[in-house]
């Protein structure tokens, strides 16, 4: 049993880890539109347009 | 005068050389849309992001300070097919988008807490032989580590909520809550401390997971009406033709005018702004501020308000503050008392908590006295008082009222229906009476050609393309009905009289009957429609004659005997005049109706239907029909209403048909249905649950599976609200 030692900070870090992420996610506006996310991942992509970089 | 377009009020500057602009796009649907309009713009050099959010009909742009001028993109968006308008969060909706995220952020905290309870919890429940008690002390401990903080973090809204009902005096759902959940939170960590066998931490955090679903998708709802409807505010593209010298003129939004600017006013324009005219003569139209039908003379000094139409000359508009005119100042106080007096209803959910709370606390502690008398410890006492407490806690019944909102506001969003309150469902569930207004209402805002029938298609045709070249609204109704898309070339519009034109050596005219020389066809013409305005059209020696008025919603009969079959009594009043009124009530078979009303009797009026114990629906779209919208039990707007009424009205239908008034009641009457099962459940279920938990064998597993399993019936029965079953009226 002394496994539990490991495994269960182990266990509780892994959830963490997961919820971290999620607020992340959150934080950075990837729940502002799920409908456009949804299509987004099934859509072609083309061959994006010459751009100037970005920035100052 | 060319006004050039000015919309740098909406431009945001982001710093480091680049400009940040919302727009709000109509017709965006699909994928197909979004990648089109991304396309579109990206291509437009110096632009450097172009992002369309599909939930909220919006497109970001950016582009590189001073390369582009807004108006470009407008252009743009309209030659994809898209009418598009710059868009300006306002506050209400971003305190609410706040609040979805804050709640969202809670229910992530408390699902994390609620998995790693549980994965600590089984366990424990499983393993009651062969675990030792000081591994079952160290999981409740690791139990108590999670749960505890994030029940602290993820319990704040209904904290918050309770404690503000109780500082007023009040008990409101999230009282039972919180209590609940403080105590079988308390109770667990004093039982870890004494070794015990069962602790609640799974059950309390497990709770607050379930309710706060319920919290968000009620926030969502709420979030989702507000941008719909900060769109359409922002598409109807409300501009104003405002002088920025003494000669020079730009159109600029709304939002950007100010008391004491001069605005220009020309014929067929609406105006956007309240003022006082200080040069110019025209006649105005101000059915949308009275209800009444007949143009008003306009010259100097006469105040004009936001919704009125200009009918046939230019005039000068001085801007005054909103609150300076007296009309304005008597409805905005007639609609502050009736809005007190809304605040008073209480909502269904709340009704049941003030039942519910004593209950569960007395059940609680008498279960509690009676152990004590049975000669039970003071400790056990305590410890199956409390289990009865989080047995009880309303889980269902804090998700049995949101979640059915939700759906039955999806549905009736869908039918063209949008709500401004969520409890506005549960009272329109319970109209038995609508009062209609009349003019913008039962009518359509928009003028029309009623005897159509009686002209020739390529008279009309001719006829449409002389009106093109005139803004007079009587003659852009003409031009609607011809479907005609090139005006007449060289054609001259004489103010106040009509506009002339040649075509094959004829001369055309169209306007008053004197100006077409027709008005012995009008004096013969004994049965023409007397409320209809005439306007003539000559085409050489040939004379006809166009009746142009209001015209009746499309689907107005059919929706108003289906209301009827529903045992609502229909009513209109107007503030008409009374044949015009009587007229529109035969059409529909309305037996009831009242014609001259000014804005406080339409008020005393609904108090008195009200004392009658009538639940009284009103459905108005005037500034003078605001108060009453909110005096009334539950109120309905167009969408094409003055701005007060829409903000005041609980629900706003969109589009020409008068449908979704029948739909949203369908919808409604469900619904509440639906909600008073789920009380029921929630009710029975608790019924079951109890004598158990009173008993005194209920353990953390049974508490869990009882939680769950009657949280997931109710959600599944909410889902039920999306359809309007057949055969109910």
């Amino acid at each position: 049993m002394e496994v539990l030692v490991i495994l269960v900070p182990l266990a509780l870090g892994l959830g963490l880890v997961g919820l971290l992420g999620f607020l992340w996610s959150l934080k950075s506006g990837q729940y502002d539109d799920l409908e456009g996310a949804a299509w987004r991942a099934i859509l072609d992509d083309e061959p994006a347009p010459e751009r100037p970089p970005e920035g100052p | 005068m060319q006004a050039t377009r000015d919309f740098s009020y909406y431009v945001k500057d982001l710093g480091s050389g680049l400009s940040h602009i919302d727009l709000a796009v109509e017709g965006v649907s699909c994928a197909g849309c979004m990648s089109k309009i991304e396309r579109g713009l990206s291509a437009i050099p110096d632009v450097t992001l172009a992002r369309v959010n599909l939930t909220d009909r919006r497109v970001a742009l950016e582009w590189k300070e001073g390369a582009l001028d807004p108006s470009r993109f407008i252009d743009r968006l309209a030659e994809l097919g898209y009418k598009a308008y710059p868009f300006e969060t306002v506050r209400a909706e971003a305190v609410e988008a706040e609040n979805a995220r804050f709640l969202l952020r809670c229910l992530g905290v408390a699902a994390f807490a609620t998995m790693n309870v549980m994965m600590l919890s089984v366990p424990v429940w499983s393993g009651t032989t062969d675990m030792i008690p000081a591994q079952r002390d160290f999981f409740h401990w690791l139990s108590a580590l999670i749960a505890l903080p994030a029940a602290a973090y993820a319990g704040q809204p209904f904290f918050r909520s309770a404690y503000r009902a109780l500082s007023t005096g009040n008990v409101n759902m999230d009282v039972p809550i919180s209590i609940g959940v403080i105590l079988a939170l308390a109770m667990s960590v004093v039982e870890t401390l004494r070794h015990a066998e069962h602790t609640y931490f799974d059950a309390a955090i497990m709770l607050l997971t379930f309710l706060l679903v319920g919290r968000y998708l009620d926030q969502r709802m709420r979030l989702k009406t507000r941008a719909v409807a900060g769109n359409l505010a922002a598409l109807k593209a409300e501009t104003a033709t405002k002088f920025i010298t003494a000669s020079e003129i730009a159109e600029v939004p709304v939002a950007a005018i100010h008391p004491g600017d001069i605005v220009l006013l020309r014929p067929g324009e609406r105006c956007a702004v309240d003022g006082t005219v200080i040069e110019g003569r025209s006649e105005i139209d101000q059915s949308l501020i009275t209800g009444e039908t007949l143009y008003a003379a306009a010259d100097h000094g006469t105040a004009v308000y936001a919704g009125s139409l200009n009918i046939s000359g230019t005039l000068r508009v001085r801007v005054s503050a909103a609150s300076e005119g007296t009309l304005l100042a008597e409805i905005t106080r007639l609609l502050d008392n009736a809005l007190q007096a809304r605040s008073r209803y209480v909502r269904l959910a709340d009704r049941a908590s003030r039942l519910y709370a004593p209950v569960v606390h007395a059940t609680a502690l008498l279960t509690m006295i009676g152990w004590v008398l049975l000669g039970a410890s003071w400790h056990d006492a305590v410890v199956t008082g409390i289990a009865v407490l989080i047995i009880t806690c309303p889980c269902a019944l804090g998700l049995a009222i949101p979640t059915v909102q939700t759906v039955a506001s999806g549905a009736m969003f869908r039918a063209g229906v949008l709500l401004n309150s969520g409890d506005s469902i549960e009272r329109l569930a319970e109209v038995d009476r609508i009062i209609f207004d009349k003019t913008g209402t039962l009518t359509l805002p928009d003028l029309e050609v009623v005897n159509l029938a009686d002209i020739p298609a390529d008279v009309l045709d001719l006829a449409g393309q002389l009106a093109l070249a005139s803004h007079h609204p009587v003659a852009a109704a003409v031009a609607r009905a011809s479907n005609s898309k090139s005006p007449l070339v060289g054609a001259i519009e004489e103010p106040g009289q009509g506009v002339r034109g040649q075509l094959g050596g004829k001369q055309l005219r169209l306007g008053r009957p004197s100006f077409c020389g027709a008005e012995q066809l009008v004096n013969a013409g004994g049965k023409l429609d007397p409320e209809a305005s005439i306007v003539a059209f000559s085409l050489g020696e040939a004379k006809y004659l166009f009746c142009v008025r209001q015209g009746l919603r499309p689907d107005a009969r059919a929706m108003i005997s289906a209301l009827q079959k529903r045992n609502i009594v229909v009513e209109i009043l107007s503030g008409d005049r009374e044949p015009a009124v009587r007229a529109v009530a035969r059409a529909l078979g309305i037996g009831e109706w009242r014609a001259g009303v000014t804005p406080s009797d339409k008020i005393a009026h609904i108090e008195d239907l009200k004392s009658q114990g009538f639940k009284v629906m009103m459905v108005g779209d005037g500034l003078n029909d605001a108060p009453s919208l909110a005096a009334a039990h539950v109120s309905m707007s167009p969408i094409s209403a003055a701005h007060l009424s829409q903000a005041t009205a609980d629900l706003v239908f969109l589009g020409k048909p008068l449908a979704p008034v029948v739909a949203a009641i369908d919808f409604s009457r469900q619904a509440l249905h639906l909600m008073r099962q789920n009380l029921w459940l929630a009710v029975g279920y608790n019924l079951l649950a109890v004598p158990i938990a009173i008993s005194g064998v209920v353990t953390p597993l049974i508490a869990a599976a009882a939680m769950s399993g009657s949280s997931l019936l109710v959600m599944l029965n909410a889902l039920r609200a999306r359809r309007v079953a057949h055969g109910r009226a």
